[in-house]
């Protein structure tokens, strides 16, 4: 039981990286601090215990780092990936702050890979937590105690009192009944609402029940929902969500890295009726397979086919659930329940499309299809050497771009104007710079750069009423 | 290697599948290096993989599907399993796997049988104080060590063999940390893996004995272990240089070589096996399977009453007690002996050729 009389400084709602920044720079500050983690402790630290790596800005190699990334480079990616969906006062103040992350969280103890070594080259861009997510949470949350940061685990806030603009408790529900939660400020931290299907049915309809949600179970956007209901100004495509192709084996929740799948550029992808519906060879994987979620959402069923032939075993990432193999065009069909006629016309056509060309999944390459609708543009060979192998697919969801609007400090933005008391760090604001689309690692600088600054200011807010 | 695969095989295959298509674990240590390298986990391959791991513990409080996650993947648990099986499957006489599942039964009939051959051999206590010769003749102690002497290292090399064989080479991409030392041998970049124990310490951080517990206890205590023996082992060998080449027939001064080597090696055999006994029962139970903490409780402790009665020999050697003490030495010294191929000494045996494999295939 919690007792109803304390007063907190801070109360942080959520128990991911943004939140444990935000708690550990307040506790360092002296604030009394309290974490309300909705999840039980073995499945603490929201979407972050999935997560790899951090983007960081750099103008020189640094131990964690190769090259440089500079400031403006940062912003182009960005600019890129959003279509200008991002504000730009925050999004460079962000990437600025970056620059010291690593060695800003390296004093909660948290570590980093010294080089990189993996699949993905993102070691000139992103710095990799040591052991990944889970170890980076695992300091965070060790840190936290160490300190004296209150958490509570299996916490849900189901209650917001906000009066004239100010936030004065949160109510939570715990396995041992309801409490007030009483603090002097907030800091929103509690991710966006990719695990609620309810609400993305609201968006996406019957689609949204074939849905993978990649991450935790507890991202139900029960304090977005609050925030929005209660006045914040909202921000981000509220439409949108992240979604990758994920093998539709997954488990429903918490799938996380694994269940991704890596053959699509490969092979061709058909959908339930048997035909293709989109350029599997468009660009190089990393840079496409975050529009592959939407594809499938748009197929019937929300359901498809990546088919590739014994030619390209090998060259993937090998999945964690076996492949369907069948020895003909036809068997694999009636594996896969799709029609063995269509099927074999798509790539009956497909083969004949293909043109001549040297095969090097490693560069976009000169293997093509002509007069195909759609036409593969790269590493288009024939599927002709079996046994063909196939993953089936569905859209898997990474995280979702509504949140609230918040100032450079981290401050809430209410319909009457800014908040006093309230924060918002992490997935919950992250639509004030990530509108829309994604770059790899940007989710963990903004929650690490902004979790910092509002325990900073919730702190020195906090500080203030106490000293009134 | 058996055929059928066993529960424990299944279990590693899925956790090596998952932990090939996550990787975030790489950094930590050779296991993932070497799994990475690998598409296909055959039980040859779960082998070397269950070999080559320290049981440092880092990859389970990282992994996002670690219990109670639907994944389950406990990798330090299942290979911790995993290991003691290899070492069943690969024990000459292949009956003798028996005692790496029963390895406090093992360890007391052994014990029964050396007291009993030992007080056969020994002489009635004669009068001379510290002549261990009069109570069992040296020609019988050199015949009956050296023969069984014979047997174990047999039966260590069989084991050995077996191990090597199974195991398939794979072409490797070098590593980062590889290339930075590939001006030293497979073969040296091994030994140095194992006499500093790097991969308990090889991200710059102690190993852990429990979720965010790092503590270099372990490292340490197993230094104190290994070089504690390595110690004892020098001393007898300096002892029989003495005994065969110069005619100096124990008991030698306190200051002597052999007496010095085995003091000091036999205080970190106290302090080492006595301090992991410790350490064992106290560490995160996730961690290693029972089969393999017990096989590990069972030497520590052969280790610790080799170590004491050896050093209470030494104390007490002008004493009346000495005949029997070292009747009750010599007998624990035995059953040690005869049990070295079939407990956790072993493990020494299997890691070390999979570091050395290890780095042959990073060399690639």
């Amino acid at each position: 039981m919690l007792n109803a009389n304390v007063q907190y400084d801070i109360a942080v709602l959520g128990g991911g990286n943004a939140a444990l920044c935000a708690a550990l720079t307040a506790a360092e500050r002296g604030a009394r601090v309290i974490v309300l983690e909705r999840a039980p402790r073995e499945f603490r630290g929201g979407n972050s215990r999935h997560t790899r790596n951090l983007r960081c800005m750099h103008t020189a190699p640094t131990d964690v780092l190769t090259d440089a990334y500079c400031e403006d480079e940062f912003m182009a990616d960005l600019l890129r990936v959003t279509g200008g969906a991002t504000d730009p006062m925050l999004a460079r103040m962000m990437i600025r702050a970056s620059a010291d992350a690593p060695r800003r969280m390296g004093r909660f103890g948290v570590r980093f890979q010294p080089s990189l070594r993996g699949t993905l080259h993102l070691g000139r861009t992103n710095a990799f937590f040591l052991g990944g997510g889970k170890a980076l949470m695992n300091r965070a949350y060790a840190a936290a105690e160490r300190v004296g940061v209150r958490i509570v685990y299996d916490a849900e806030v189901v209650g917001i009192c906000i009066r004239d603009g100010r936030f004065e408790s949160a109510e939570i529900r715990t396995p041992h009944g309801a409490e007030s939660i009483r603090a002097r400020t907030v800091v929103l931290a509690a991710g966006g609402f990719e695990s609620n299907l309810e609400w993305l049915g609201e968006i996406w309809g019957e689609a949204a029940k074939n849905f993978i949600i990649r991450g935790t179970p507890y991202n139900t956007g029960t304090v977005l929902r609050l925030m929005l209901d209660g006045g914040a100004e909202p921000v981000g495509d509220p439409a949108q969500c992240h979604a990758v192709a994920v093998d539709a084996r997954a488990p429903k929740f918490d799938g996380g890295i694994v269940t991704r799948l890596d053959s699509v550029p490969l092979g061709i992808v058909v959908n339930r009726h048997g035909d293709r519906f989109y350029d599997e060879g468009e660009d190089y994987w990393p840079k496409r397979y975050a529009i592959w979620g939407r594809l499938v959402a748009q197929q019937p069923d929300q359901i498809a086919y990546s088919i590739v032939d014994s030619k390209v075993i090998g060259r993937f990432m090998p999945s964690v659930f076996p492949p369907l193999v069948a020895d003909s065009i036809r068997e694999l069909a009636s594996t896969l329940g799709v029609p063995a006629g269509t099927l074999g016309g798509t790539i009956e056509r497909f083969n004949a499309a293909v043109r001549p060309g040297t095969f090097d999944h490693q560069t976009l390459d000169d293997c093509r299809t002509e007069g195909l609708v759609p036409n593969k543009t790269h590493w288009a060979q024939r599927l002709d050497t079996p046994p063909f192998h196939a993953y089936p697919l569905r859209p898997g969801i990474t995280f979702t771009y509504l949140g609230v609007k918040v100032d450079e400090h981290a401050r809430v933005l209410m319909k009457g104007g800014l908040a006093d008391n309230i924060f918002a760090a992490g997935e919950i604001m992250a639509g004030n710079i990530l509108g829309r689309g994604y770059i790899a690692g940007v989710g963990m600088t903004i929650g690490t750069v902004f979790g910092e600054i509002a325990g900073r200011q919730s702190s020195d807010v906090a500080a203030r009423a106490g000293a009134a | 290697m058996t055929e059928a695969l066993t529960d424990a095989m299944r279990k590693a295959e899925h956790e090596m599948v998952v932990c090939n298509a996550c990787r975030y674990c790489e950094a930590y240590c050779p296991v993932f290096q070497a799994m990475e390298q690998r598409v296909t986990f055959q039980p040859a391959d779960l082998t070397y993989l269950a070999n080559l791991c320290h049981n440092c513990g880092e990859c389970l409080y990282a992994c996002q599907y670690a219990p109670p996650h639907e994944f389950n993947i406990d990798v330090p648990r299942t290979l911790s399993k995993l290991r003691v099986e290899s070492y069943e499957s690969f024990a000459w006489p292949s009956f003798a796997a028996i005692a790496f599942r029963r390895p406090w039964t093992t360890t007391l009939v052994a014990l029964v049988v050396s007291i009993v051959v030992v007080q056969l051999i020994s002489m009635s206590p004669v009068a001379q104080p510290a002549d261990f010769y009069a109570v069992i003749p040296h020609h019988v102690m050199v015949t009956l060590f050296g023969v069984l002497g014979v047997f174990v290292l047999a039966a260590i090399a069989i084991g050995h063999r077996r191990f090597a064989d199974s195991a398939n080479d794979q072409e490797l991409r070098a590593s980062p940390e590889g290339l930075r030392h590939r001006r030293l041998a497979p073969q040296q970049r091994a030994t140095r893996d194992v006499l500093t124990l790097k991969h308990l310490h090889a991200t710059g951080e102690d190993c852990v004995d429990g979720e965010e517990q790092r503590r270099p206890w372990r490292r340490w205590l197993h230094h104190c272990t290994f070089y504690g023996f390595a110690l004892c082992f020098a001393s007898t060998t300096v002892a029989a240089i003495y005994h065969l080449f110069f005619g100096w027939i124990a008991p030698y001064a306190y200051i002597s070589l052999p007496v010095v080597l085995g003091t000091i090696g036999g205080l970190g055999l106290v302090v080492g096996p006595s301090g992991l006994l410790v350490l064992d029962r106290r560490r995160d139970t996730a961690l290693t399977h029972a089969s393999e903490r017990s096989l590990g409780a069972a030497f520590l402790t052969m280790l610790l009453l080799t170590s004491v009665t050896g050093l209470l020999l030494l104390l007490l050697r002008e004493r009346p007690i000495m005949p029997a003490l070292l009747v009750v030495h010599l007998a624990i010294v035995l059953a040690l002996f005869i049990t070295f191929p079939y407990g956790k000494f072993v493990h020494g045996i299997y890691r070390g050729a999979a570091l050395l494999k290890f780095r042959r295939e990073e060399r690639l």
